[in-house]
């Protein structure tokens, strides 16, 4: 605990040092994700603006920022779902661990493999629960029953989902509510034991009662995963993210400690958003 | 930066509930400084009939206190405030805690006054010092719901400074009180009403100083509670004259 409060007092040294210092790498704790001068493009439209950041490694960051700012695209290039849309050009450099994600070689299946994604609206395959949560697992080709039994149950459990499901494993996914579904597909992504999990406005078409599960988990999943998560929700990214991101027009405008940027931020720019004021 | 408002969100409402908020904050200081002034000029013109006002009408501090804290816990409830909009709520909490402090204190110098002024024969030598240290600490409120108004933290700070003379004020009225005593123990405890006053303005003193810091909390987004003058000054490039 007091080695936690240590690096935590050197992260606010650094922004104090910074200005708004969207760096950590003073920090002694471990980084996840590193990106250096990213610039996209879709098209001759640029949707980002040199970003530089450093995602600590199992800490939950929040991306907060008006529609349109870049966040998801940021996101997205975490585990480069960008490649997938056409006309995009990204420079710079994004390095997962140390490893740049973007170097001609990299096995981008292998990639996403390590960097798991959920998007907003839960998307379960018409399979069913078992065969979801099975699925990645089987692309990597485990066979054993007995292996495959241990890690659903074990992915289910994390997504605080197992009590729920364990007697209808063999029902179809479709049949769970939307809550359910959510964490259904969160446990399909951590089946296969990534090193991030990226999460688009994971709790944006849920119901509070959902919602809030889906919040108790993140906080429970930060033990073994790094998390990045876009939400438009102030209160959610107040409650669940340890550092918060402000994004605004393709920019990264200020990234600090969460209670730092939603009690006395450093721009004005991030003030006038979260408290919602005219710009 | 060294004062700071309200500016517009994209709800007019919010606006409105963080104005009225404000308003109801000073007017609530309106009300204590009123009271202060009528307990100081029932103490200078031993005006028994105004002490006993004073003495019986904190139950209105007491009044606006718990609704403007109902206010507070409504917008906190509502708007989930963030930022410097977070920092205003919380310090207008706080600041009406120590308002409703002040207007303690004056009801008991109120009391006090009542028996001071009660008692025949000719008004002691302290009563001067009394009467000088009230009006510092009437200034120090005046000018901290001053800084209030205007979300000045500079002009905060200052109030901080006054209340360092009135606690040199203080040990000097009591050393003196405590020669009365000495030298004549039958005034003990005519004397004893004096130090309670004096301890009260002393209290007063010190809500006023809170009250700043919670300003330069609210302005700056730095909490100064237990931080020296010194340091204070220091960091935010404070200076003690008025500009």
């Amino acid at each position: 605990m007091s080695e936690v409060l240590n690096t935590r007092s050197l992260v606010t040294e650094v922004a104090k040092k910074e200005g708004t210092a969207p760096r950590v790498e003073d920090d002694s704790r471990p980084i996840s994700l590193t990106v250096s001068d990213l610039n996209l493009h879709y098209g001759d439209k640029q949707a980002l603006n040199s970003v530089n950041m450093h995602i600590p490694e199992k800490m939950v960051t929040a991306f907060i920022g008006p529609s349109g700012c870049g966040k998801s695209t940021l996101l997205r290039c975490f585990n480069r779902m960008n490649d997938l849309i056409d006309d995009v050009r990204i420079d710079g450099s994004i390095l997962l661990h140390d490893e740049d994600i973007y170097k001609p070689d990299v096995d981008v299946a292998n990639l996403r493999r390590r960097v798991g994604m959920v998007f907003q609206k839960p998307n379960p395959f018409p399979k069913s629960i078992y065969e979801n949560v099975a699925y990645g697992l089987r692309i990597q080709s485990v066979k054993n029953r007995r292996t495959l039994d241990r890690a659903i149950e074990r992915s289910l459990r994390a997504a605080a989902l197992w009590d729920e499901v364990k007697d209808r494993l063999q029902e179809s996914a479709l049949s769970l509510s939307g809550g359910q579904q959510q964490r259904l597909v969160i446990a399909r992504a951590i089946a296969i034991e990534p090193e991030v999990l990226l999460l688009d406005e994971p709790a944006s078409a849920l119901d509070p009662i959902s919602t809030l599960k889906i919040e108790e988990l993140i906080y429970e999943l930060k033990r073994d995963y790094t998390i990045v998560i876009v939400t438009h929700n102030m209160q959610q990214a107040t409650r669940v993210s340890d550092y918060a991101a402000f994004m605004y027009l393709g920019s990264l405008v200020e990234f600090d400690e969460t209670n730092k940027i939603f009690t006395n931020p450093a721009k004005k720019q991030t003030e006038d958003y979260i408290t919602g004021r005219y710009g | 930066m060294a004062s700071r408002q309200i500016p517009h969100h994209i709800s007019q409402q919010f606006d409105k509930e963080l104005n009225d908020l404000r308003s109801h904050v000073l007017a609530m200081g309106g009300l204590v400084e009123d009271h202060l002034d009528k307990v100081l000029e029932a103490l200078a013109n031993s005006d028994t009939e105004l002490a006993q006002y004073v003495a019986t009408h904190d139950y209105q501090v007491n009044a606006l206190e718990v609704e403007i804290d109902e206010e507070c816990t409504t917008i906190l409830l509502r708007r989930q405030p963030a930022a410097g909009d977070l920092r205003l709520v919380l310090a207008m909490s706080k600041t009406i805690c120590d308002l409703e402090r002040i207007g303690d204190e004056v009801e008991k110098v109120g009391r006090m006054a009542l028996e001071m002024t009660g008692t025949d024969g000719p008004r002691k030598a302290y009563y001067t010092g009394i009467l000088s240290m009230g009006g510092h600490v009437k200034r120090m409120l005046h000018d901290v719901l001053d800084a209030f108004a205007r979300m000045d933290s500079e002009a905060a700070f200052r109030v901080a400074k006054q209340d360092r003379d009135v606690d040199e004020e203080n040990d000097v009225i009591m050393r003196q009180l405590i020669t009365y005593m000495m030298e004549d123990p039958r005034s003990i405890s005519q004397v004893l009403n004096a130090v309670l006053v004096v301890r009260a303005f002393e209290r007063i003193g010190d809500h006023a100083n809170n009250i700043g810091e919670y300003i330069i909390y609210f302005v700056e987004g730095k909490d100064v509670r237990n931080t020296s003058l010194e340091d204070i000054e220091q960091e935010f490039k404070f200076s003690l004259k008025k500009s």
